[in-house]
């Protein structure tokens, strides 16, 4: 099937939001090449399950492929219209599983060696879409805050947060005072005092505990939706022959009610949830990973003008299928807290780097705190980089400035 | 969607060369290849009959940012301090091919970019290293061996070329193979940390079985029981040590003129734990010293081996939107293709850059111009900087 030969039909399947964005884009999508049609496809497949600003991204997307002449949308699609596909991608089921449609094409792509021009294609792409956005005024400046090293007995007798420090001030002498509490406080006062839906997030390495005005994910909390899917995943390994694609196939299928676990009734925050585990890499047996990348996926899909992660041990490397297995056995919950705060390290500073691309990005601030020690690094408009500053500071001062200033 | 990269993929290329040159020149007071350039002199059939080579790859990329630049360089300190001085060290070894570790060594192997399903149980199409060695130089199947991670790589040592195949190409050992083999009969408890495998997506493979024939011949070989085996095993911290305790084994007892190396361990970074990243990186490191004091050691190789150690490809750059930096190597960006090798050995300039890019496939025809071969299908060039 080609995208020429798509009719109100082909989108049955498809979600009931989804399939009324598809069926009224149908002129647009008839005219789009295979190398380009399923990509945004697969974002209409998932309008049901959006959250506000990504789900504006896509009417921004469309609007911006409308508003094309027939010409002009044939040259911006050139690129994609020239990959050379083979039959195996033409044939495949590409309105209905357009994410396998992709797995296959990426792999194609490789091999044909025309990974290289796509990728050039599409940054092109995106970033002439981008440039034809209006930008919308955010109602204050971004936040991150991220805590470090919790379990850790001593202060890592090295630097910390080096690639940080060079970007904001490093303060050596942080008064924890009331620690976390203070933190918490002020992230609650800052969701009142800008209320919006997806707007501010709480990202957990262990239990994540409730934040008024926040969207929470833990790993503590997904651990039954974890075992069930390792259970699946160890399932598949184990089986003779083992089809990895069959394997992502199934997991990219999963949902709460299949894996017979009670939804939230927060969709959009359930399928969010859910892929951080299906598609994530890693996600699914360290808690820092899963920090790291529930942060990069929140700030890429979401955009949250609040972003607050905190960082749990991981259990120590095992053997994968040791790993997956579920064991609940006091050698199985062993942690590494010394490793996982070299982790949070970086992802801290990933979790910074995706902040800074997103809008507003000259007036964000962010947060890095080594839990229960005197280290703390802040980078925002107001402090130097690259600086150091060992005057003894409260903690609290430090978020609240962050956070409510 | 991919997003757009922070900034273009020739400024990362050009950081990444400039910040590695600049350190060695700092570290080592290096001296630019062009400079010294000495013509192909080793014609002589007589020479190449003495002459070995060793190769190490990295099978799972390190990127320059933890290993040669400013905040890396405490992961490395025997290559920094001990490998580097004495070697000509390209800095820009560029990888065009596929970015997935049996394809890409499958590649650096044939000196051919292949194009097979990276995770697919395949030989590679065109002829190995191994097989031009041994055909044109009619060396028997004890002088080649590969060294190998257990995910699929068990069909590297010979290609499904018409003319060259089956019966022409080097020994493949799958060290968690072989213990696995091993430990059928014993407690496989106290070994579980170097059977474990890749973490590459969720795709990663089960540990293949194998033949007690198989491991008999290869214990016989080394010239060690199944006891022995395990009592050594049981000591060592992981599958590359695993792999370099093999290697060492056969460097004795058989002294191959060709032995290539695959470490493993630093794949760990799929799993998104920047900690077990960093300890792979040290690992090899070690490893990589080890091999090269057991080459000085081992009266069969000191003074007539080169040794060549290379990254397959680096990993995803920080700045590209589209990836989750060191995790994966998905993007294609500059960083992921680029990384660099190091050339040791009492034939090769010691102390030396070479800045120009080459190409990973062209460590196979550099091969051929040392030991005599005609790398005959191969794309890529020999490096005359070390021949």
């Amino acid at each position: 099937m080609t995208p020429a030969q798509l009719t109100e039909a082909s989108f049955a399947s498809y979600p009931a939001k989804a399939r009324q964005i598809a069926v009224s884009s149908l002129p647009l999508l008839q005219q789009l090449p295979l190398g380009f049609a399923p990509f945004l496809l697969k974002e209409i497949r998932d309008a049901d399950v959006k959250f506000p600003v990504e789900f504006r991204e896509l009417e921004d997307q469309l609007a911006y492929l409308r508003a094309m002449s027939a010409e002009r949308l044939a040259k911006e699609m050139r690129p994609f219209a020239g990959l050379t596909l083979n039959a195996a991608l033409e044939s495949s089921d590409w309105v209905n599983v357009p994410g396998q449609f992709l797995e296959q094409l990426s792999a194609h792509l490789w091999a044909s060696h025309q990974m290289d021009g796509f990728r050039s294609a599409s940054e092109t792409y995106v970033r002439q879409f981008h440039a034809s956005l209006t930008a919308v005024p955010l109602p204050g400046p971004r936040v991150g805050i991220v805590l470090a090293g919790q379990g850790m007995s001593r202060m890592p007798n090295r630097p910390v947060f080096v690639k940080l420090a060079r970007e904001g001030t490093l303060f050596t002498q942080v008064k924890p005072g009331d620690g976390i509490a203070v933190v918490r406080a002020a992230l609650e006062e800052r969701a009142v005092k800008h209320p919006a839906p997806y707007a501010h997030w709480n990202l957990d390495g262990g239990t994540a505990s409730e934040l008024k005005g926040f969207s929470s994910v833990g790993y503590g909390q997904l651990a039954p939706v974890r075992d069930a899917l390792a259970a699946k995943m160890l399932a598949a390994y184990e089986a003779r022959p083992f089809d990895p694609e069959m394997l992502r196939t199934n997991l990219a299928r999963t949902t709460f009610q299949s894996l017979g676990i009670q939804p939230t009734g927060d969709a959009p925050l359930d399928h969010f949830s859910l892929t951080l585990l299906t598609e994530g890499s890693g996600t699914q047996i360290y808690s820092t990973t899963f920090v790291q990348w529930a942060a990069r996926e929140a700030l890429r899909r979401a955009q949250p003008l609040t972003l607050f992660s905190r960082y749990a041990p991981r259990q120590r490397e095992k053997p994968m299928n040791e790993l997956l297995s579920g064991n609940r056995t006091s050698s199985a919950q062993e942690t590494d807290p010394n490793g996982s705060f070299i982790d949070s390290e970086m992802g801290a500073y990933y979790t910074w780097l995706n902040q800074q691309r997103l809008s507003g990005a000259d007036q964000s601030r962010f947060l890095v705190w080594l839990e229960n020690q005197g280290v703390a690094v802040v980078i925002s408009p107001a402090h130097r980089r690259a600086a150091v500053d060992s005057s003894p500071v409260e903690l609290s001062d430090l978020a609240r400035k962050v956070l409510l200033s | 969607m991919p997003r757009c990269l922070a900034s273009s993929a020739r400024e990362i290329a050009q950081a990444i060369s400039h910040s590695r040159r600049d350190f060695l020149r700092n570290a080592t007071g290096a001296t630019l290849a062009g400079a010294i350039l000495k013509p192909y002199a080793l014609g002589a059939q007589a020479a190449f009959l003495k002459q070995k080579a060793v190769v190490v790859t990295f099978g799972g990329g390190a990127r320059d940012d933890e290993t040669f630049a400013p905040d890396g360089q405490q992961n490395i300190p025997h290559m920094l301090k001990d490998l580097a001085p004495r070697s000509t060290f390209f800095t820009q070894v560029v990888n065009r091919g596929i970015l997935g570790h049996y394809v890409a060594t499958a590649s650096i192997v044939t000196g051919v970019y292949e194009t097979f399903n990276n995770f697919a149980a395949v030989s590679p199409g065109n002829p190995t290293v191994f097989e031009y060695f041994r055909k044109d130089l009619r060396r028997p199947a004890t002088d080649a061996w590969v060294i190998a991670p257990s995910n699929g790589f068990n069909r590297i040592g010979e290609s499904s070329c018409k003319g060259y195949g089956p019966g022409l190409g080097a020994g493949v050992i799958l060290p968690k193979r072989l213990l696995a083999t091993a430990l059928t009969a014993g407690n496989g408890e106290a070994f579980d940390h170097l059977l474990r495998d890749n973490y590459e997506s969720s795709a990663y493979s089960p540990i293949i079985g194998g033949t007690d024939v198989e491991m008999q011949q290869l214990l016989e070989v080394m010239k060690l029981s199944v006891s022995d085996f395990l009592s050594r095993a049981r000591n060592l911290a992981s599958p590359d040590e695993l792999s370099v305790y093999i290697a060492r084994q056969l460097m004795h007892r058989l002294a191959p003129s060709l032995l290539w190396i695959t470490l493993h361990d630093i794949d760990v970074a799929h799993s998104g734990a920047y900690s077990l990243y960093l300890e792979g990186i040290q690992r090899s490191d070690r490893l990589c010293a080890e091999i090269w004091n057991a080459i000085q050691a081992e009266p069969e190789y000191a003074n007539k081996t080169t040794m060549f150690i290379l990254p397959d490809f680096g990993r995803d750059s920080d700045l590209s939107a589209g990836g989750n930096g060191f995790q994966h190597h998905r993007t294609g960006d500059a960083t992921s293709r680029t990384t660099w090798m190091m050339v040791l050995g009492p034939n090769v300039h010691e102390n030396t850059i070479v800045d120009r890019p080459v190409e990973s496939t062209d460590l196979v025809p550099t091969l051929g111009s040392l030991l005599g071969f005609d790398a005959r299908m191969c794309q890529g060039k020999p490096l005359r900087e070390v021949l």
